[in-house]
């Protein structure tokens, strides 16, 4: 099917293009709080998945769910960094287990509070932006998927500037190399993990926004993205931001066509076995030089 | 010796009279007797080997599926059972579905053996949280897939043979909880004995340094595999007998949960206390009575109560039960302690 209707390949490759792009916005996040602070959440979908509800409410109450995309990112500021206090900063210094663990109570937590809160329903939020014909019609793209494209891209870079220029993100990048020393030289690490669970929060709260606008939220949908994002982060490393931007392309175009192939019932099966077999994949590649993934 | 043999006779005793003293917790009791199943297997690994898996739900829904595919299967079309749904056009005879339990347990434990050695090799080469995100993304893949394959039910869901109509309304709790308190009593024996054996012993050195074990000439692989194999031969049986206990199987919600038991089996290890015999037995009957009580008086806010609980029980509370108890009366664990240095210790706190 495939190759008889090239047309098919060309939307699938599209459509996977402009979904990777987020999928490596809420990687980048997690990229952070993994270099940051040496844990990995595994709530992250959820909290992508809370800043949707944001836009989502925004457009029952009539204002349009894209500026969700400036309202979502400041309430999950304050969500991340109120986390962060009540739990996480339990479980920085201790085994990585410890963390996967109180994340999955904390995203068992959230999933539930969502459900009570916004009801188990499939919802989205209509942005009205209309569609985009290429090719005789034969390749559809929704605005909203190129708009939010645009605005991952435009997060991204901000990020990238403000964590090299500003003072905020200079003690976040002294704490990642070395937080005893950064300590030592005068950085509030204590703040600076807070800081940086903010902003991951924030860039799922971003993310969720443009998920909310482009596909379709539910309570239960997060564990997902976690997955998708420990994927990617993996597959490119943390702190290499061109690699986590291509890695997550290449996850969505995989997506697509597995979706196209398949069948949509199995996608999120493919996307967690696509996860083992990068696993195994690296593991023997490692093995070979009697090393192994750390 | 002669205390401890006391203690199993008396354990032995009530847990085969507990279903005719308390005729109202047949279905709880059995329950608790697959879930301290499944947390001594976990424990193999979490707790000896230091390898935290969330791919032991793989084995267990693998174990249910095949069970009871095989107790339909060897008397009926598979697939027109499935396709009947509840409207049941089949019906088993009462020796049928006895000989299909007892040829379905005996695949669904040894199957996923199988699988585990196969799959052991390439996924126990990973370590740590590398190894921990891998097996939970093998289970919830495992969930996805089966609820996809029409052979099995799909996303319909799996209905499993009904009890036959012999011996009474009672018959049925009572089958099913002594084929669980069965399968308890056979994983307890296997694994205390498998804690008296050097296997014991190369396992924990895997856990505290694996490369030194290497070093020592310890083939470590094979062991963990050995050890996963073990884990997976009991977590299918359990899966086997829950199966046909709650009479239902859905990909998701029943067989592949990786939310619900897959968790589970890890916090009731932990609660209990990681790398110790007791400690998964003690706090699989706390957990389950917890969650029990969740469901009774919380309900509709039980998953958030869990999730609180279990954010609670990891970060205050990692040690779990047996390693509170360790602290507190080390005489009683065959340590010695002496008694200057002890009190030099409370003085420092």
């Amino acid at each position: 099917m495939v190759f008889q209707y090239p047309m098919i390949s060309v939307q699938a490759c599209l459509d996977g293009v402009l979904l990777g792009i987020l999928f490596a916005l809420i990687a980048y996040g997690m990229a952070l709080q993994w270099g940051v602070m040496n844990i990995i959440n595994i709530a992250q979908g959820d909290l992508v998945i809370l800043g949707g509800y944001i836009a989502y409410f925004m457009y029952l109450y009539g204002i349009h769910p894209a500026w969700g995309v400036i309202i979502a990112p400041i309430i999950m500021y304050f969500v991340g960094v109120g986390l962060y206090k009540l739990v996480i900063n339990k479980v920085v210094d201790r085994d990585l287990f410890i963390s996967i663990l109180a994340t999955f109570g904390i995203s068992i937590l959230f999933m539930q509070l969502m459900n009570f809160a916004f009801g188990a329903d499939v919802v989205l939020a209509n942005s009205g932006y209309g569609t985009t014909f290429l090719f005789d019609s034969a390749v559809v793209l929704p605005n909203s998927k190129i708009f939010s494209a645009f605005i991952s891209i435009l997060f991204a870079i901000c990020l990238v500037i403000y964590m090299k220029k500003s003072k905020l993100g200079r003690a976040i990048r002294a704490t990642a190399q070395n937080a005893r020393a950064a300590k030592i030289l005068g950085v509030d690490t204590e703040k600076v993990y807070a800081a940086t669970f903010g902003i991951n929060a924030a860039l799922c709260g971003v993310a969720g926004a443009l998920i909310s606008i482009t596909f379709t939220i539910h309570p239960y949908m997060g564990l997902p993205y976690t997955i998708r994002s420990f994927m990617i982060v993996i597959v490119a490393g943390l702190g290499n931001l061109p690699g986590v931007a291509l890695s997550g392309m290449g996850l969505g175009v995989f997506e697509e066509f597995a979706d196209y192939i398949l069948g949509t019932e199995f996608r999120i099966g493919a996307v967690f076995l696509l996860l083992v077999l990068i696993l195994v994949y690296r593991r023997f590649k490692l093995s070979r030089k009697r090393e192994y993934l750390k | 010796m002669n205390k401890n043999l006391i203690l199993y006779a008396a354990i032995l005793v009530f847990g085969i009279t507990a279903p005719f003293i308390f005729p109202a917790f047949k279905v709880q009791l059995s329950i608790l007797c697959v879930l301290i199943v499944l947390a001594l297997t976990w424990n193999i690994q979490g707790g000896e080997m230091g390898y935290n898996t969330f791919g032991n739900i793989l084995f267990y829904g693998l174990g249910m599926y095949l069970c009871a595919s095989v107790q339909v299967g060897m008397f009926f079309p598979l697939a027109e059972w499935t396709e009947s749904g509840g409207e049941k056009t089949f019906v088993h005879t009462p020796a049928q579905f006895f000989q299909g339990m007892a040829m379905g347990l005996v695949v669904a434990a040894v199957v996923p053996t199988i699988v585990a050695g196969l799959i052991g090799y390439a996924i126990l080469g990973l370590r740590g949280h590398y190894f921990a995100i891998c097996t939970l993304g093998l289970g919830v893949a495992a969930g996805e897939i089966s609820g996809g394959i029409e052979i099995i039910g799909a996303g319909q869901g799996f209905t499993t043979p009904p009890f036959p109509d012999v011996g009474g309304l009672e018959a049925r709790g009572e089958f099913f909880y002594l084929l669980s308190f069965g399968a308890l009593v056979l994983t307890f024996i296997a694994v205390r004995a498998i804690y008296s054996t050097r296997f014991k012993l190369i396992l924990n050195a895997i856990r505290d340094n694996e490369d030194k074990a290497e070093a020592m000439g310890i083939q470590t692989m094979k062991y963990k595999i050995i050890g996963w194999m073990i884990s997976a031969f009991f977590c299918g049986l359990a899966g086997g007998i829950m199966g046909g206990l709650v009479g239902y199987i859905d990909s998701t919600d029943v067989a592949f949960d990786g939310r619900e038991m897959g968790v589970f089996m890890v916090l009731m290890a932990i609660l209990g206390g990681k790398g110790t015999l007791w400690g998964p037995v003690i706090g699989a009957t706390v957990f389950h009575i917890f969650k029990e009580g969740f469901w009774t008086f919380f309900l509709g806010w039980q998953y958030v109560a869990l999730g609180v609980l279990i954010v609670v029980i990891v970060i205050y509370f990692p040690e779990g039960i047996m390693g509170w108890l360790r602290e507190k009366y080390p005489e009683r664990f065959g340590e010695v302690v002496d008694e200057a240095d002890r009190k030099a210790q409370v003085e420092l706190k």
